[in-house]
């Protein structure tokens, strides 16, 4: 097997590549993130100290990663999908067994100081697997039985091993992620339709299970789900990071209440607010208009992440791109759904903006390998 | 292996149809995003604008400045004090025994203070202060702020606290704030929002409590940003409320001192009245208690001292204490008699020393008997029988509507605690008291102010000016509220003969004034101030038939409790009425001997406004009056107590 099935035409070489670096992704990503400081520096009340500089250091750290993997040829990192699956695989087996305990739930291990949260890794690592397999099989046998099983066992595996830490959450976008991938290299829709059928089975399984003994969810994402069907219902307790949520979305109106003077971020009402709540902070202080505009940004670099993969011949490099924007996309879908109500609260970040290094610098990393692609594409 | 170029553009194909579906899927779901941040934002952010400042913003009241409460001169009688303190907020202060603790080295905690800190912090939330310490000095207050550092959650503060720098002089007139309890709070229907102040104070007895509404003030607000937790982050914005309004009574506070001072330890009470106005100048009941006390939360062992006093410090004797008036009590009797046109002013009447009546010998104080006896000498030298027989001849009711004209046996409304009213019995009060028949005996014993009869001092001091002026004139003892001057009641003519009134004090004044009276060692001799009264004591005992027989004991042989009641009422000046005074001693044995001169004294001070002149007593006297005089325990004008310190 040949590294490249396509005929390079010219690559671009040396200082070159800088230019041939899809910028305005470049510029998109930064921006998303710069408004990512001035929230958590106006959550800690005007402190570049508390949140704001260390978020600034994570940035320029994931920065320099995503340069040095976007300089580093598409198919370098092809080969090495494997290895970084299997990687992904091994921290999720070490977090299992040595893992801090942090909400009742094994999510992180400690290197150094820094908190890793392999469940983050492994979103992208599943991505390259994915990507590499349907790059390598024979497109003739994609929708075939035995050929379809790999890619899924491929998904199911890390979803089971994240399922058990338990993160509920992380483990759906897995299997989103794992099938939408499938989607994009064209397997049949009737294995979809045969999947989605179970999930609503299972789904009604799930409820029907509910105070039996083969309860099937904890009871602490039993009752996330209650709040968020009623979250009046228990407005001190589980309910209260719903309502406040939507308190300060709601109280921002149309132009918000203006930098530094949301009272409800700064006053405490809000829990999480420089983490997975910080989209509430900067509703509430830039109102409708702000948080209109960074849901503009959002789609913005979906857009050129979808322009850059759809003009890659590519296979593998077309479906990683897309691979990862489904995995930005359900990211910022799955957080802005749980801030504005829509969802249950569920442990994620927004991309580029919550605070927390793991996040941040596994999002640099996707887009340093989305920048290789775009720099190495067959021309 | 190389795959074929239309394998490839297929797959591609594929890939981009599908990139495009899930592209479509992720626009629809920006979409659901959008317009659901819309409806937050934008059509509900009205509702969210609100919830937010409910949120944010909490209002808390400011307690008002408690009105003042003076004397008629402005001496000041009830005042606020800064009042420093410590307090300790359970969420700021993390572990609160090492910060106790270490608390305990910077200023004096008491064991005490520790255990109630501790309960307190058991019942309210963890950011409400709890007060460690109250009363500190300035130092220790200083200190603590000097501390801050190492002390979180603590933090000194200054508020005002009641203040009665004249002690013991007014406790019963003015009574006490203390906190407020569920008690209080009982039977209001939308009790003032300052009353939910937890320790909020208000009054409990005595003026403070009667005038509550006046000195209360009312809340200022204000409103403050607190956050998650409630924890005050800054003042937005402050209402100040309205201080209490300023009371002025008609008490002289130096009459009030004299007559506190000149009682002493005696259990005693002292009415002194203004008879052109009502005013009361002094009224004073013995032994008192320190408000200041019951301010600060009176300890146990203090408490139970009070209780268990056989001299009954708690009590208002003024006005709660009812006595039976003794011969004090004669003038209503003889007045009833001239009204009834029983006897005229010239009337006279032979006293063997008893009378029998229905088959039992009433007896006269003197057993030897007085003689002929006219109205005005029946008052000088007490003679008993003379009212025993006009009292059977004009019966008992109207002798209690004299009574009742006089002011006895009816309530004085004064803003005090406690107001008794007496007894001014008639046959319908027996039949529905006592379910019996009133009887002949009965109108012999009340004749004489014994019996059912009983009337407190003030009641007494009330008769007395109203004998003096002719007109019902009626107590005040609240000057002015906030300035403004309160009504002094119409003191409309009683009806009673000129005549007969003239009779009446022509009696008291030979009381005094003739060797043969009873008083006459209490009379006064400055021309001027020449006064008239008359002296009761009333029996807390009966005499039985054997005891009789073996002779009356002398009260000097008896337990304390058990000696007569001494009485005195009084005007002064004779001719230009201008005090009228009553007072009790009790158990003090005879009202010549124990009541009388204390009133002389009392009432010299309220004429000369201070100590009393000791011009105004007979030359014999003025040795002994001035070393007594000399001993009292008076007050200097900032309210401390002079001279010798008292027991």
């Amino acid at each position: 097997m040949s590294f490249l099935e396509y005929r390079v035409k010219y690559v671009p070489s040396g200082l070159k590549k800088v230019l041939y670096l899809n910028w305005p992704l470049v510029v998109l990503v930064t921006a998303v993130a710069a408004v990512g400081w001035l929230a958590l520096y106006s959550i800690a009340g005007g402190r570049m100290d508390v949140w704001a500089g260390r978020q600034m250091q994570v940035f320029a750290l994931g920065a320099v990663l995503m340069f040095i993997i976007a300089f580093v040829p598409i198919w370098f990192w092809r080969n090495l999908s494997l290895l970084a699956y299997l990687f992904g695989l091994a921290l999720l087996l070490i977090v299992e067994f040595f893992g801090t305990v942090g909400m009742g739930a094994q999510r992180w291990i400690e290197i150094g100081g820094f908190r890793l949260q392999p469940s983050e890794l492994m979103k992208v690592s599943l991505v390259m697997m994915l990507a590499a397999y349907y790059d390598w099989l024979d497109v003739k046998k994609v929708s075939r039985p035995l050929w379809v099983l790999i890619p899924a066992i491929l998904t199911v595996i890390p979803t089971l091993f994240v399922l058990m830490q338990p993160n509920l959450g992380t483990a759906l976008i897995l299997l989103m992620i794992g099938g939408a991938v499938m989607l994009l290299a064209g397997v049949s829709w009737w294995y979809f339709a045969a999947v989605i059928t179970g999930v609503v089975a299972t789904i009604w399984a799930v409820f029907a299970s509910r105070g039996t003994s083969w309860q099937l969810l904890h009871d602490y994402q039993f009752r996330r789900i209650d709040t968020f069907l009623d979250p009046t219902a228990d407005p001190l307790g589980a309910g209260y990071n719903i309502i406040q949520a939507q308190i300060a979305l709601g109280s921002g109106g149309w132009s918000g209440k203006g930098f530094m003077q949301g009272t409800q971020s700064r006053l405490n009402f809000l829990p999480e607010k420089h983490t997975d709540f910080i989209f509430t902070t900067l509703g509430e202080e830039f109102g409708f208009v702000g948080v209109f505009s960074i849901l503009l940004l959002y789609a913005l670099i979906l857009v050129f992440c979808y322009v850059s993969a759809l003009q890659n011949k590519d296979r593998f490099s077309s479906l990683l791109i897309l691979g990862i924007a489904v995995n930005f996309f359900l990211y910022l879908a799955v957080n802005l759904s749980m801030v504005m109500g829509l969802a249950p609260v569920v442990g994620v970040p927004l991309p580029f903006l919550s605070y927390g290094g793991s996040a941040m610098l596994v999002l640099l990393v996707a887009f340093g390998l989305v920048q290789s692609a775009h720099i190495h594409r067959p021309r | 292996m190389r795959r074929s170029q239309k394998e490839t553009d297929d797959a591609a194909r594929v890939t981009h149809r599908r990139a495009l579906l899930l592209g479509g899927a992720m626009t629809a779901m920006f979409a659901v995003l959008g317009a659901r941040m819309r409806y937050l934002s934008v059509e509900q952010a009205d509702r969210f604008k609100l919830l937010a400042e409910e949120n944010r913003i909490s209002i808390r009241l400011i307690p008002p400045a408690r009105g003042l409460i003076q004397d008629r001169n402005g001496k000041l009688i009830a005042g606020n004090e800064q009042n420093y303190r410590v307090v300790i907020t359970r969420e700021d202060a993390g572990d609160v025994d090492a910060v106790l603790a270490k608390l305990a080295h910077v200023i004096p905690l008491t064991a005490d203070d520790l255990e109630r800190t501790a309960r307190e912090m058991g019942r309210t939330s963890p950011f409400a202060p709890v007060t460690v310490a109250d009363r500190l000095s300035w130092e220790d207050l200083s200190k603590v702020a000097l501390n801050a550092p190492s002390l979180p959650g603590v933090s000194p503060e200054v508020g005002l606290s009641r203040l009665y720098p004249r002690d013991t002089d007014f406790a019963h007139v003015v009574g006490y704030v203390g906190p407020v309890s569920e008690r209080d709070l009982e039977g209001l229907d939308s009790p003032d929002p300052l009353l939910t102040i937890p320790k909020f104070q208000i009054g409990k007895i005595g003026v403070e409590r009667w005038l509550e509404d006046h000195l209360r003030g009312s809340a200022g607000t204000k409103r403050i940003e607190v956050n998650a937790v409630g924890r005050v982050m800054r003042e937005l914005e402050r209402q100040e409320g309205t201080p209490g309004a300023d009371i002025r009574l008609t008490i002289d506070a130096d009459v009030q001192n004299f007559a506190q001072a000149r009682m002493g330890s005696e259990s005693a009470a002292t009415v002194v009245m203004d008879v052109t106005n009502g005013d009361i100048l002094a009224i004073a009941s013995s032994p008192s208690f320190d408000p200041n006390l019951f301010v600060r939360g009176i300890s146990h062992t203090d408490y139970n001292a009070l209780m268990e006093d056989d001299h009954r410090p708690l009590a208002n004797k003024t006005v709660q204490g009812v006595y039976p008036p003794g011969s004090t009590f004669k003038m209503v009797t003889a007045l009833a008699a001239i009204k009834e046109g029983i006897i005229d002013v010239n009337t006279t009447v032979r006293c063997p020393g008893h009378l029998e009546v229905g088959g039992r010998r009433f007896h006269c104080w003197k057993r030897a008997g007085h003689g002929a006896v006219n109205l005005e000498k029946s008052l000088a030298e007490s003679c008993d029988v003379y009212y025993y027989d006009i009292a059977q001849k004009v019966g008992i009711d109207k002798i209690a509507e004299m009574g009742r004209i006089l002011g006895l046996g009816i309530r004085h409304d004064i803003p005090m605690s406690a107001i008794a009213e007496g007894i001014m019995p008639n046959r319908a009060w027996k039949r529905e008291r006592h379910n019996a028949d009133w009887r002949i005996g009965d109108t012999i014993n009340a004749s004489i102010g014994q019996g059912y009869v009983l009337s407190s001092p003030l009641q007494l001091a009330v008769m007395t000016a109203r004998l003096a002026t002719g007109r019902a004139v009626v107590p005040r003892l609240v000057k002015s509220i906030d300035g403004r001057e309160t009504e002094v009641a119409e003191a409309p003519d009683m009806g009673i003969s000129l005549e007969a009134l003239r009779k009446i004090r022509s009696g008291m004044h030979a009381t005094m004034n003739t060797e043969r009276g009873t008083a006459f060692s209490s009379r006064i001799v400055e021309p001027t101030l020449v006064w008239a009264g008359k002296t009761g004591t009333s029996q807390v005992r009966n005499i039985s038939a054997a005891e009789r027989a073996r002779g009356v004991i002398s009260n000097d042989q008896l337990p304390w409790n058990r000696r007569d009641h001494a009485l005195f009422v009084g005007y002064a000046p004779y001719d230009a009425p201008r005090y009228a005074i009553a007072v009790i001693v009790e158990h003090g044995g005879g009202g010549s001997t124990a009541a009388a001169p204390m009133a002389r004294d009392i009432m010299l001070s309220a004429l000369s406004g201070g100590l009393p002149p000791l011009a105004a007593y007979p030359q014999s006297q003025r040795n002994r009056i001035a070393s007594m005089l000399e001993d009292l325990p008076l007050r200097d004008a900032e309210g401390r107590v002079s001279g010798p310190s008292r027991a």
